[in-house]
């Protein structure tokens, strides 16, 4: 796009009141003069091989399909490749994503081997290897990289994720909270529901209708904690079964793939703790 | 009749529960209802009843279409 662009680019410079619609939207792309007369000649070709498979025509076989962009011009992140890929390449790949700064957990896929958010894994400078893109494991496939996590938000519902009280708070206003408490809910508020640590346990594969998930068990370990909420025997009742919690095998998966450094496999743990108590 | 698979029979069971639900709607709609479902599994009758990935997915979009269409909201179709 940027070579493309190379004229519209030198208009934008000196930033006409409107700008073309096509601008508008324009994403992380290296622009051109930034790259050096060099780089340009000498393009830095890697392969991306990506999962592609249409629910239109279901009798047709999963593939991968491998495109090929010089890394000189595209952004460093997996996402930006992506979106390069579909803005100039191939328009019909179809992935999810949103914010580009890894805080709404759309772009959550398997690349190379590893449950990441796109927008937070840096492309591999390494040419010489191509990179390969899936859908989160053991998922149903939408379309193309997009898992359906139906089953995923299910299971989040009904942890009941808000507060629950039944008394109001003394002055009417605020629930209030010391910091010593407050401090219990970091490293867990912080989960965005990506849903790669859930998918990358082998023990959510194989019993994910029962089983919970590290993602989901975080979140109730979250409410679990939270010194405002008044239904902790309730959330532990809940969980109180050979299925929900005790699935956990502590295989760790979740907490070597988040892509927000949280640790599940210790909230599951605590958990469990509670539970025994 | 040839003894049919697990998967087969689930297909079926799907139909049945499709022609069911038909049962639960307005009456001078119930036939655009009935042949909607009966077009809607004529469309993938060529697929090899082999190819169970297609299979399973296309009973899976089945049963998502069905739990859509049975709501009550929905009157009628086309």
């Amino acid at each position: 796009m940027a070579s493309l662009r190379t004229t519209s680019r030198l208009f934008a410079a000196s930033r006409p009141l409107f700008r073309p619609a096509s601008f508008a939207r324009s994403y992380a792309t290296v622009e051109a003069k930034t790259v050096d007369p060099a780089a340009s000649e000498n393009p830095n070709m890697k392969t991306f091989k990506v999962y592609r498979w249409n629910p239109d025509t279901p009798t047709e076989k999963p593939t991968m399909q491998s495109y090929q962009l010089d890394l000189n011009k595209t952004g460093p992140m997996m996402l930006d490749a992506l979106i390069r890929i579909k803005n100039e390449i191939d328009p019909t790949l179809t992935f999810r994503r949103s914010c580009r700064e890894g805080i709404c957990g759309s772009c959550a896929m398997n690349i190379d081997g590893v449950n990441t958010l796109a927008c937070l894994c840096r492309i591999p400078t390494d040419t010489a290897k191509e990179s390969r893109i899936y859908p989160l494991p053991h998922t149903f496939v939408v379309k193309d990289l997009v898992p359906d996590l139906t089953l995923f938000y299910k299971q989040y519902k009904s942890i009941k994720p808000y507060l629950q009280r039944d008394t109001p708070s003394p002055d009417g206003l605020e629930n209030r909270q010391s910091p010593a408490d407050r401090k219990k809910l970091d490293g867990l508020y912080e989960c965005i529901l990506c849903a790669c640590c859930s998918t990358s346990c082998p023990s959510y594969w194989w019993n994910s209708e029962e089983y919970l998930g590290p993602a989901i068990l975080l979140q109730s370990y979250r409410w679990l904690v939270d010194s405002r909420d008044e239904k902790t025997a309730e959330r532990k009742a809940a969980l109180d079964n050979s299925m929900s919690v005790y699935r956990c095998h502590t295989i760790l998966n979740c907490t070597r793939t988040c892509p927000k450094g949280l640790n599940p496999g210790r909230a599951i743990a605590e958990t469990k703790k509670i539970l025994a108590a | 009749m040839a003894r049919l698979s697990g998967l087969q029979r689930e297909v079926l069971s799907l139909y049945r529960q499709c022609l069911r639900e038909v049962r639960k709607k307005p009456i001078d709609a119930q036939s655009n209802f009935k042949n909607y479902a009966r077009a809607e599994f004529q469309k993938h009758r060529s697929v090899n009843k082999k190819d169970f990935s297609a299979v399973e997915y296309l009973l899976r979009k089945g049963h998502r279409q069905l739990e859509m269409y049975a709501s009550p909201g929905i009157r009628n179709i086309r």
